[in-house]
């Protein structure tokens, strides 16, 4: 792929604690090209969180240090350029959706209160500003795009009046209140019910569809991959073991590894290919 | 050959509803969290309870493990009445419960033997034969008897749960409900532990009652389903006969809702109707088939 806007090179991060130092990430290559849909794939462990966390900036240092590699946004890499050049792309062109909805809201703001805070600090950073008025009718714009019925009514309340399905509505308002490039969602909706995840992840694709964004998803459900990307990457113990267009590889998985955790998934079908099957008594 | 057939567990319209109070601690009315649902599961079988959260399928396992009293319905074990004795040492050598989260469902001050053995130690297993009892235990859910000597904090996920399975076999029981037993771990752990989960049940002849939300693991593990829904089941039957035609709305939105890996599995989700370009919600559709029932109904007749 040529011409990503956002791409990882080479990147290995490490963990030190109480004086032992782990490798997490051992040279990561990962590239989103603008308007596609890239997947992350992988269990517990296997460094995709810890990927996303170096993209934006989000890792605890120490204990984690970047040992080597960049991250490239725009052919620029974030890794050496300033920390206020880099917090203004960050919170601006490249956004970000939380996982849980339940605790990435605040409690005691209204969901006004915590849009039109982000979209001012997003206004600052990138040297604009607007009145409450003008702050106000955008966040409501941005509520009215993730099909909120009543975007006044949602705004005047707080988290905890909302279900969950319209909390990680807000969450993605959010993302998209400072008209990003580039949008991040890590597991969004496995906090939800089943048929409130499905709502979820169309409206995702759709308004990634509608707005041209580029979208990386990190999950560990290859049903959520199958459903919303068309390249993946899937990550084992650290390292990017397999990358493909996302119909080859469920097709043909080339690495053993793909393989079993495809194989571990249990069928729709209530077929079970290739489980390790004890011997019947 | 006729016990095989007969029922082991029989639920007889359950009932419960918890009281809502206001802030100065007066009773204001109250919820419906299970509305007389009445199923049985086969000795030997695995009676799979799928629904979305608020749907009282915990509340279900809660009533039949004795945690909760039911306000309404009967509890059969083996065809005799057991509603009066839910939660008695009598009825848990007969009962256990495989909880979701092994993080939590193990005591972080006891170490695995020690775990394993509250339940032997509650009915007077004797204390000589606990070791062994305890060994042998750990070896039936495929860990090392070394594992005894071990805190919860030293074990993955996956050997915690198995843990938690050695614990509810501890006292031989006949019935076991798992209420989500494999919905925090990874998938490639998940396999292994419902692998385990099969054989015991088989070598042991054990009856399960398996509650879960993920639609794709019942459909491989349970032999019949219930499909509930606000308190209700709607639908129930054989697996394979819910999964391939299934004939209410929220079952049929339920398993659309799915997220699959094949072309086969999507073959098999049923349509779903878009309601102004997005997927309804389960009161939607309900609401929205209710208003074509009542139009139609004029034009047959």
């Amino acid at each position: 792929m040529s011409e990503a806007l956002l791409s990882v090179r080479d990147l290995s991060v490490e963990f030190t604690t109480y004086g032992r130092t782990q490798p997490v990430l051992r040279g990561v290559n990962l590239d989103v090209p603008a308007r596609s849909h890239v997947a992350l794939v992988g269990e517990s462990g296997s460094g995709k969180t810890v990927t996303m966390k170096s993209i934006m900036g989000l890792l605890h240092m120490p204990p984690a240090s970047i040992s080597s590699g960049a991250i490239l946004y725009d052919g620029r890499d974030l890794l050496t350029m300033s920390r206020r050049e880099r917090l203004k792309l960050t919170s601006t062109d490249m956004s970000m959706v939380f996982q849980d909805p339940m605790s990435s809201l605040n409690p005691v703001f209204t969901i006004a209160d915590q849009m039109s805070t982000i979209l001012k600090y997003a206004d600052r950073r990138l040297g604009r500003s607007r009145s409450g008025r003008e702050r106000m009718q955008r966040v409501l714009e941005v509520l009215a795009q993730v099909r909120m019925r009543e975007p006044e009514r949602v705004a005047r309340s707080y988290p905890i009046m909302l279900s969950g399905g319209m909390r990680q509505r807000v969450l993605i308002a959010m993302a998209l209140l400072s008209e990003p490039r580039l949008l991040i969602a890590d597991e969004p909706g496995t906090a939800l019910d089943v048929t409130t995840q499905a709502q979820i992840l169309k409206l995702l694709k759709d308004l990634v569809e509608e707005r041209g964004l580029a979208l990386l998803m990190i999950t560990h459900n290859l049903g959520v991959v199958r459903e919303t990307s068309d390249y993946v990457y899937v990550m084992h113990k650290g390292v990017v073991v397999e990358e493909a267009p996302t119909a080859d590889l469920f097709a043909s998985p080339k690495v053993d590894y793909t393989r079993s955790l495809i194989d571990a998934v249990p069928r729709l079908t209530g077929a079970r290919p290739a489980m390790p099957v004890e011997a019947a008594p | 050959m006729n016990a095989r057939q007969s029922p082991l567990l029989e639920i007889v319209d359950l009932a419960k509803t918890f009281p809502v109070y206001n802030a100065f601690g007066s009773r204001v009315g109250e919820v419906t969290a299970v509305d007389h649902v009445s199923f049985s599961i086969r000795r030997g079988g695995v009676y799979g309870l799928a629904g979305e959260s608020g749907s009282g399928k915990s509340t279900i396992a809660r009533l039949i493990m004795g945690l909760l009293t039911p306000t309404g319905g009967d509890v059969l074990l083996a065809g005799s009445n057991i509603t009066g004795t839910l939660g008695t040492r009598a009825h848990s050598r007969q009962v256990q419960m495989v909880f979701q989260n092994p993080g939590s469902s193990l005591n972080p001050r006891r170490t695995i033997g020690q775990s394993v053995a509250v339940p032997l130690e509650a009915h007077g297993h004797p204390r000589a034969d606990r070791r062994r009892r305890i060994s042998e235990l750990l070896e039936m859910v495929q860990l090392p008897a070394s594992f005894a000597e071990r805190y919860p904090h030293e074990l993955s996920g996956g050997q915690k749960q198995r843990v938690a399975i050695a614990r509810a076999l501890a006292v031989a029981p006949q019935l076991v409900v798992l209420d989500e037993p494999t919905s925090a771990l990874d998938v490639s752990v998940q396999a292994k532990v419902i692998d385990l989960l099969t054989s015991l049940g088989r070598q042991l002849d054990l009856t399960y009652l398996f509650i879960s939300h993920d639609l794709s693991l019942m459909r491989n593990f349970a032999d019949e389903v219930g499909v509930l829904y606000r308190g209700r089941i709607v639908e129930s039957g054989p697996t394979a006969k819910v999964f391939e035609h299934p004939e209410h709305d929220y079952t049929r939105l339920l398993i659309a809702s799915v997220p699959v890996i094949s072309a086969e599995e999507e073959a098999l989700r049923p349509k779903i109707p878009l309601i102004d370009g997005e997927i309804p919600t389960a009161e939607k559709l309900l609401a929205l088939r209710e208003s074509q029932r009542t139009i139609e109904v004029p034009k047959r007749t």
